[in-house]
């Protein structure tokens, strides 16, 4: 039986790892996610948990930790925003080509400059080609639910790669809400026992990490790594299914709202489509065939299940909370537009960055997302391609 | 029980031949010599930071490690050993593992005393039982000898030439070994590569067999960067402490000995001399680098002396 509380997204997440009990935790604080790891400092102190709890020097040193830990054969978790994960960075790549099912909990948040500590994507954005899976979440119940998935996903024998669950900094992370927790026990029958094939501490076969790789070996490496986060998707699919099963809450790769027969959608990430979804129930009301897509698995894309979802659209706004410096528009877009590329018939497709650095995103300026939307499947000009919502000088922003 | 060579060499090999270390490399005696400390009923778990070390012993699909090994990245082997050691003690709590673990980390002076040097200094105060061999070939030899802080002062390298305008590396050597000692370490040793090997054994089986972090500095020179014949390897590492320009020692819970003592102290020219790194310093009218090294290293012996007093 599950039970009602009252918990932020880093107390859910923080919960949520107390349940699954994971054996090594290295904490390097960060503004916002700093919270995870003290509450779990905290269960460490009360005796609630039986983890080893490494208080490194950095970020860069938490992950390294982390992969030590994991391919010692234990299960290894930390958590991190902004700078944290940038440093982390070279790290990333390497537990992930090491296939470890290490688990990240990044409370997303900014990257300088100028120093900012609120929310966008910028920092997990620019981990996208790490090799990690990418889940996101819209709120607290997501959160504490994606991460509860984390471990079943990542162990997979066929992904084995490691699995960011990521949080709105701030909006999801510090404020809270009412969400269905899970017990202990069902949790940890849920998330079952990590017994890796090979590791370090296996006395009978000792093993090596981490080989020089010649371009002889190299590609069939990175292949194999490509091949596991194909593989991953299908994985995701089945632990919700077996998620649904145990607790009653559905999740897929993303969730499609109101997309029946939408001729104009939004693709949106995270706490901004609960926003995005109330500004969809306005224009249904007003007889305005509006959709909305909220992507929850970033990584791996889910290319043509998405495609899919938006074949019949007139027009689609890809909304993207990170400015990616291409010139040519966000990540998500970027994504989306290739995904999109071979269908017969495809949506006129524009991208919006928004929600820099905290910049409140209302349900106003995800209406005239949707104006300029409906102008163009009314047959009107696309007007310019990568824009900039809700800046200070609103006379800036594509009409 | 007295070291004995023979018997040493008798057990098992725990770091094998057909590595790809360069011919007079140091690097590889370091290796085997650092396994041989490992009493032969325990295992271990060695944390390698990148340079020539790692990319010569485990080059897919060849290791030449018999224990578990992980290499990660260049400045973190102290921070990824923490891990290991971390699940280690995780996984004996809760009756995973069973056996006796020794955890090892080791990288050249790049990987220690400067990009890895973070990771070090967090190891050593978290406290983890784990040892540090840094073999100190002082400079990045993997890229192709840049100086590093363990480069002495005078030695010509590739980021530190000698010149019209240059009599090689204008800085003194960071002394790491005492910055490890500042820590706090249960214990610290200074040793390279003379002899019957007994120097090195009994610091290194001292060190692996202390509880807490333990560090052992190697002078292990280097055949390409400090430029001398691949057969003169041990003999420039008797010279290093013969003229006390490495002194061996040990620190344990802050006590200090000298274990070796030169019968007769030889002048620092006779160390410098067969190596190409130090060949400018031997040209007319540079005679007096080679006084400022003598004078640094006597001071510097007399301190340590005086420390051990």
């Amino acid at each position: 039986m599950s039970r009602r509380d009252r918990l932020s997204g880093n107390e859910a997440i923080a919960t949520a790892m107390r349940q699954i009990e994971p054996d090594v935790f290295a904490m390097f604080p960060i503004t916002p996610s700093t919270e995870i790891p003290q509450y779990y400092a905290q269960y460490v102190a009360d005796g609630k948990v039986n983890t080893e709890f490494v208080c490194v020097e950095s970020e860069h040193s938490a992950m390294s930790a982390c992969i030590g830990a994991e391919a010692a054969g234990a299960r290894a978790v930390t958590a991190t925003s902004s700078a944290g994960l940038s440093l982390m960075n070279e790290m990333l790549y390497v537990a992930a080509s090491a296939r470890l099912p290490i688990v990240l909990a990044v409370s997303t948040r900014a990257l300088t400059g100028p120093i900012n500590i609120n929310h966008d994507y910028s920092d997990s954005m620019a981990e996208r080609d790490s090799g990690f899976i990418q889940i996101y979440a819209e709120n607290n119940q997501e959160a504490y639910d994606n991460y509860l998935q984390a471990h079943r996903i990542g162990e997979h024998k066929d992904v084995r790669l490691p699995v960011m669950i990521c949080e709105d900094g701030f909006i999801t992370s510090h404020a809270i809400e009412n969400i269905e927790l899970e017990n202990d026990k069902d949790v940890k029958n849920f998330v079952g026992k990590y017994e890796p094939e090979n590791y370090l501490l296996k006395s009978e076969n000792p093993l090596a990490v981490g080989p020089y790789g010649i371009s002889a070996y190299y590609m069939e490496a990175r292949v194999a790594q490509a091949e596991a986060m194909k593989n991953a998707k299908q994985v995701i699919l089945d632990v919700a299914a077996d998620f649904e099963k145990n607790f009653g809450r559905k999740y897929g790769l993303f969730e499609s709202y109101k997309m029946e027969d939408a001729d104009i959608a939004i693709v949106i990430m995270g706490s901004s489509a609960g926003t995005a979804k109330a500004a969809v129930d306005e224009l249904r009301e007003s007889g305005i065939k509006a959709g909305l897509i909220k992507i929850r698995v970033f990584r791996p894309f889910p290319g043509e299940e998405l495609a899919e979802a938006l074949k019949n659209c007139k027009a689609v706004a890809v909304l993207d909370k990170s400015e990616g410096f291409s010139a040519n528009g966000g990540q998500v877009f970027a994504d989306t537009a290739a995904a999109c590329i071979n269908l017969e018939k495809r949506p006129k497709m524009i991208n919006i960055i928004y929600g820099l650095g905290g910049r409140d995103f209302t349900i106003d300026a995800a209406k005239r997302v949707f104006a300029r939307l409906q102008k163009i499947a009314d047959g009107g000009e696309l007007g310019p391609v990568y824009t900039h919502l809700g800046q200070r000088d609103l006379r800036k922003e594509a009409q | 029980m007295a070291y004995n060579l023979k018997q040493e060499m008798s057990k098992e090999e725990r770091f094998d031949a057909g590595h790809r270390l360069c011919a007079g490399c140091g690097a590889g005696i370091v290796c085997r010599a650092m396994m041989r400390a490992v009493d032969p009923g325990d295992k271990a778990v060695i944390s390698n930071a990148t340079g020539c070390l790692e990319v010569s012993s485990f080059q897919y699909p060849y290791t030449a490690w018999h224990d578990s090994y992980i290499h990660s990245a260049f400045e973190n082997a102290s921070a990824t050993i923490s891990g290991v050691e971390a699940a280690y003690n995780a996984l004996k709590r809760k009756g995973k593992v069973k056996e006796n673990f020794k955890f090892l980390a080791i990288g050249g002076d790049g990987g220690t005393y400067d990009i890895g040097f973070q990771a070090l200094s967090g190891a050593l105060e978290r406290g983890h039982d784990f040892t540090y061999f840094c073999y100190d070939n002082e400079a990045y030899m993997n890229t192709g000898t840049q100086r590093s802080s363990a480069t002495p002062k005078y030695a010509s390298a590739t980021t530190t030439p000698f010149g019209a305008e240059s009599v090689g590396k204008k800085q003194t050597q960071k002394d790491l070994t005492q910055i490890v000692v500042a820590h706090g370490s249960p214990y610290v040793a200074q040793t390279t590569m003379i002899g019957n090997m007994k120097d090195f054994y009994e610091k290194a089986h001292k060190a692996i067999y202390t509880e807490g972090p333990t560090f052992v500095n190697v002078l292990t020179p280097c055949p390409r960067g400090w430029q001398y014949r691949t057969d003169q390897l041990a003999e420039i590492c008797k010279l290093a402490a013969d003229t006390c320009i490495w002194p061996l020692y040990e620190v344990e819970n802050g006590e200090y000995r000298v274990t070796y003592i030169p019968k007769k102290k030889l002048p620092v020219e006779d160390f410098l001399r067969p190596q190409g790194r130090f060949k400018h310093i031997f040209k007319p009218g540079n005679e007096w680098i080679i006084e400022a090294i003598q004078q640094d290293v006597d001071q510097q012996w007399e301190k340590l002396l005086d420390k051990c007093r």
